[in-house]
């Protein structure tokens, strides 16, 4: 038992022995104490004894211990997780630099021959792709892993396993990406894939690797994003209420929440890209009523979104970073929450800008025309926040902060081009030039990289102890800074004297040879300068002293950690009452230290973290937490067989790598998940009991597979997008003389899914009640209607005799068919394995996450069901009778 | 001090104002888009037009009333709202200015894109 459940609860600080105590140099803001609510807790009045304090203190690290040897790798902490994630990004981003630099060699002089034009296409459609997919979205994700738990006091995200899984997906489709060019088999049709270039114009592998090596990727970032999401809402310290969360957390929810939003386009996208390069679905074939444009649809619905989602963390970055030292809080903190979640939406309404010259009518281009101006207000209000925060505070001269006033520069004339650009009638000059490809590396280098440098010179004490140096930092920005503006400005104009972007080389006296020879001076300058951040990262540094803890006089919490930094994240948890706890509440590393907060002991030797109500940060559980396991490494190996070998075609490999995958994940599921806890209170401190157990909406499983099934809702809705796209495109769609899929069948098949939904509900309903033998019945019930509606669903348009390779239309009614089939199969597994949870005494009447979880899978596919017969068969018949 | 329960403030709230924004847009877009495609390319736009000004009033009418629930909310204490302090009428203030800001923004947003359809007439 532990001792803090004798202390006084609730007891407040004394006033005299804990009076304020400030670094020097901070703004002294004791005069304006913010004003706290009654019934805020204050850390235990006396410490822990010393030995009990010790002890707790060898508890929490024998539970958080990273295995040791080969284990390591078995390892789900974040500390660990997200480091390997950033370096893998890291070394992604040296790749797709190396390649970067092959470009620019070949494009110094007129008519070269370094590169041939297909391996140049390689080049620069594996530059963009890495860039974009292996560093830029994942540096996200990765970063946020590493630091997100500590910002928010937590032991670790909701879902450790998950991360680790989808860092294991992330490397090893990336790999498979990267390798491809070394056979010269990389996909070459650009970063954004246009059909019909990739599909009957690309014979080979490459654009498959592309499709399904990045489907595997996006599945990892949609895990991610669930993980990140939930991470902010729930697992937030006692007392952060929304107000009072650090900017950092508002700016990964948004982003977070976009990828749940941006990636299913993408995803449905490549899988009909897929089918149609594998099985001759003529998605995108207008000969057999198909439209490349659908693709540039899709693509962009997640390709522009794309853009603010990786601008998003890093700006989130700087938000962080500028008010530390500004030695101030934030200037309009309401306006940066504002601008986040305005960019969040607006950034949905751009994707057009990207599709100016494909011959869409003017009201289409001035709509995302007038979206893109107006996205660009949020913008500014941010830099207008951060600009008032240094002029209001004392701006301290510091690595981290040079880097920022670098992307300032930067960024905002990439913003300026931007709104050049986002003009439809000087797009149409430079579109496909290299003024684009000037713009958005400005836009990309000065919103992301040079922030991300900035987070790394910033947060690297925090991972590793030890400062970074100053002197080879700052040589680095400034040539990297200058090398960067010697590599892009003079490509403004070489795009404007019409230099086109992908072409592999160009002809003598068009003047672009001095622009073109500059740009690559420049880009080995830009090189030289990145080269050196990695060798100050990577150089030894034993001799080095460690870092003062809190080494740059930070407010946020994630500088309480000791250095360097313990496995087990923070020692206690503390109550949170300001912004800037460091700042503003007094004798807060010791008390943390102390262990006078929440959970600063782990007696049942469990990994554990507290979850918070969603507005208030109220304490509402105790949550175990996983350990160590190489279920995540197995799980996405098997998972990414899946996609490997499918890239091949070897189909019956692919199918029985994805079966091994499914029976890993159930064992993940079943063992590593819903635990049954041996009581069902915890005391976690100050004497506070929180339930060790919680199902329906308040549990962290609940909130994930809401969020899943919303990514996986949007992938759908994209797909009914098409064929209401193909509608709007065709004068009769579907086309005269097509018999659909009949009404009777599809029709019956819904009948039959609401019945077994209905059973779903109900069994939920009787295990409550504890009527375990109705529960078996009507789960069983459910299983059976369900397996019926699936083939009632297939069966509609394999009686008419739809060929899906026909048509663009009994393609998508095959697509849509099949995607709610292959729902249903898995919410039948879904069922089964709910029986069999409560077969074995896993899941009891009050112990009920399993099938709580399972009923609002259902509530999704069932949705899912209805608009699938709703479309395909009741649209033929409204379409009929249309003028 | 003004207490306001936890129940009372929802984070869904703050998606309010620029989700009408993306219904406007979605369904102007949509309009325009169809009504092209089966008018031919240079048809004028005339019905669309009037569509979308409809939609633009209804939006600006919906973002408005969502404007006054952030103003009702931000002004619960008296005096100036302090929205950087642990209270929970700090937060319920908060909510609200993110509410009444967000408004702004979506409005503003909208009348752009209805401009679009101001200027141009037909779907060439």
């Amino acid at each position: 038992m532990s001792q803090t459940e004798d202390a006084p609860p609730t007891s407040r600080p004394g006033a005299s022995d804990l009076a304020p105590v400030l670094e020097p140099g901070l703004v002294d803001r004791r005069a304006e104490r913010l004003p706290r609510a009654d019934f805020d807790v204050g850390p235990l009045s006396d410490a822990p004894p010393e030995a009990l304090q010790r002890e707790q203190a060898a508890r929490l690290v024998e539970v958080w211990e990273t295995p040791k040897g080969f284990r390591y790798w078995s390892s789900v902490n974040n500390s660990d997780v997200g480091v390997w994630y950033v370096t893998s990004c890291f070394i992604f981003f040296l790749f797709a630099g190396v390649l970067a630099l092959l470009m620019r060699t070949q494009l110094a002089k007129p008519n070269s021959t370094f590169l041939s034009a297909d391996t140049y296409n390689q080049v620069f459609t594996v530059h963009g792709s890495v860039m974009m997919f292996l560093f830029a979205i994942p540096i996200f994700e990765a970063i946020a892993v590493v630091i997100l738990p500590q910002i928010l006091g937590a032991r670790d995200l909701p879902f450790p396993r998950l991360s680790a899984f989808g860092f294991w997906c992330f490397i090893m489709g990336g790999l498979f990406l990267c390798g491809s060019i070394f056979f010269g088999a990389a996909p070459s049709g650009g970063w954004f894939m246009y059909p019909p270039l990739t599909s009957s114009y690309t014979p080979g592998i490459g654009p498959d690797i592309w499709l399904l090596g990045f489907s595997f990727i996006e599945v990892a970032a949609i895990a991610a994003a669930v993980e990140l999401i939930v991470g902010v809402l729930k697992c937030r310290p006692p007392g952060m209420r929304v107000q009072l969360m650090p900017l950092y957390a508002w700016y990964v929810l948004v982003a977070a929440a976009m990828i749940l939003f941006a990636f299913p386009p993408l995803i449905a996208g490549s899988l009909l890209l897929e089918l149609e390069r594998a099985f001759a679905w003529p998605f995108f074939d207008p000969a057999r009523g198909g439209d490349p444009l659908l693709w540039q649809h899709l693509f962009w619905l997640f390709g522009h979104p794309e853009v603010y989602i990786i601008f998003l963390p890093s700006i989130a970055l700087v938000a962080m970073i500028v008010p530390t030292f500004s030695r101030r809080p934030i200037v309009g903190y309401g306006w940066v929450v504002l601008a986040a979640i305005g960019t969040g939406f607006l950034s949905f309404g751009l994707w057009v800008h990207h599709m100016y010259t494909t011959g869409l009518p003017g009201i289409s281009l001035g709509l995302f025309s007038a979206a893109s101006m107006a996205v660009s207000i949020p913008t500014g209000v941010q830099f207008t926040c951060f600009t008032a925060t240094m002029l209001a505070g004392k701006v301290t001269r510091s690595l981290p902060m040079l880097w920022i006033f670098g992307a300032f520069a930067i960024f905002v004339l990439g913003g300026l081009t931007g709104v050049m650009v986002a003009l439809a009638p000087l797009d149409f000059q430079v579109h496909d030039t290299f003024f684009v490809v000037a713009h958005f590396h400005y836009a990309l280098i000065g919103g992301s990289i040079f922030p991300v440098m900035a987070g790394v010179y910033y947060f690297f004490p925090m991972v590793n102890g030890k400062l970074l140096s100053e002197r080879i930092g700052k040589i680095a920005f400034w040539l990297s800074f200058v090398g960067f503006n010697i590599t892009f400005m003079p490509m403004h104009l070489t795009g404007m004297r019409g230099m086109p972007r992908r072409v592999f080389t160009y002809p003598e006296g068009l003047g672009l040879e001095t622009l073109n020879l500059v740009s690559s001076i420049g880009s080995a300058i830009l090189g030289v300068g990145l080269a050196l951040v990695f060798v100050d990262l990577v150089r030894p540094r034993k001799k080095q002293p460690l870092a003062p803890r809190d080494p740059w006089k930070a407010g946020t919490l994630e500088w309480v950690q000791e250095m360097p930094g313990k496995d087990w994240g923070i020692r206690s948890i503390p109550e949170i009452d300001s912004r800037y706890p460091l700042w503003d509440q007094p004798n807060l590393i010791r008390d943390i230290d102390e262990g006078r907060f929440y959970l600063p002991d782990a007696e049942e030797m469990r990994r554990e973290t507290i979850i918070t109500s969603v507005v208030d940060g109220t304490p509402q559980q105790c949550q175990r937490l996983p350990g160590s396991s190489f279920l995540p490494l197995v799980a996405a190996l098997t998972t990414g067989g899946f996609f490997i070998f499918g890239t091949f075609h070897w189909w019956a490999l692919a199918i029985g790598s994805l079966g091994v995958a499914l029976g890993v994940i159930l064992y993940w599921l079943w063992t590593g998940t819903a635990h049954l806890p041996e009581k069902p209170h915890k005391h976690v401190g100050l004497g506070l009991s929180l339930p060790l157990y919680v199902s329906g909406p308040g549990s962290i499983g609940y909130w994930a597979m809401c969020i899943t099934m919303l990514a996986d809702l949007t992938a759908f809705i994209s797909m009914v997008f098409g064929y209401f796209y193909f509608w709007t495109i065709h004068d009769d769609f579907p086309p005269p003389g097509t018999i659909g899929p009949g009404v009777l069948w599809p029709v019956a098949g819904l009948a039959l899914v609401a019945g077994a939904w209905g059973l779903t509900l109900l069994a939920r309903r009787q295990n409550r009640h504890g009527s375990a033998q109705s529960f078996y019945l009507s789960l069983g019930g459910g299983v059976l209607l369900a397996l019926l509606g699936a083939a009632a669903l297939l069966i509609g348009p394999w009686q008419t005799g739809l060929d899906p390779a026909s048509h663009s239309y009994p393609a998508t009614v095959w697509l849509l068919m099949s995607w709610s089939a292959l729902h249903l199969v898995i919410g039948v597994i879904m069922q089964l394995y709910c029986v069999a949870r409560r077969f074995a005494g896993k899941m009891t009447p009050r112990h009920d996450i399993d099938i709580g979880n399972v009923a609002l899978y259902w509530h999704f596919t069932a949705l899912t069901v209805a608009i699938t017969v709703l479309v395909g068969a009741g649209f033929p018949l409204v379409s009929e009778v249309m003028p | 001090m003004t207490e306001v329960p936890e129940k009372h403030d929802s984070l869904l709230w703050v998606a309010a104002a620029p989700g009408v924004w993306a219904a406007h847009f979605l369904l102007s877009y949509a309009t325009a888009a169809v009504w092209c495609a089966k008018q031919g390319s240079d048809a004028p736009l005339s019905l669309a037009r009037g569509a979308i000004g409809v939609f633009t009033l209804a939006g600006l009418a919906a973002v408005g009333l969502v404007a006054m629930r952030g103003l009702r909310s931000y002004r619960i204490t008296d005096g100036k709202p302090r929205i950087d302090v642990d209270t929970s009428a700090a937060r319920h203030q908060f909510l609200g200015f993110t509410l009444l800001s967000l408004s702004g923004l979506s409005a503003v947003a909208i009348v752009y894109q209805a401009l679009a359809a101001v200027f141009i007439g037909s779907c060439r």
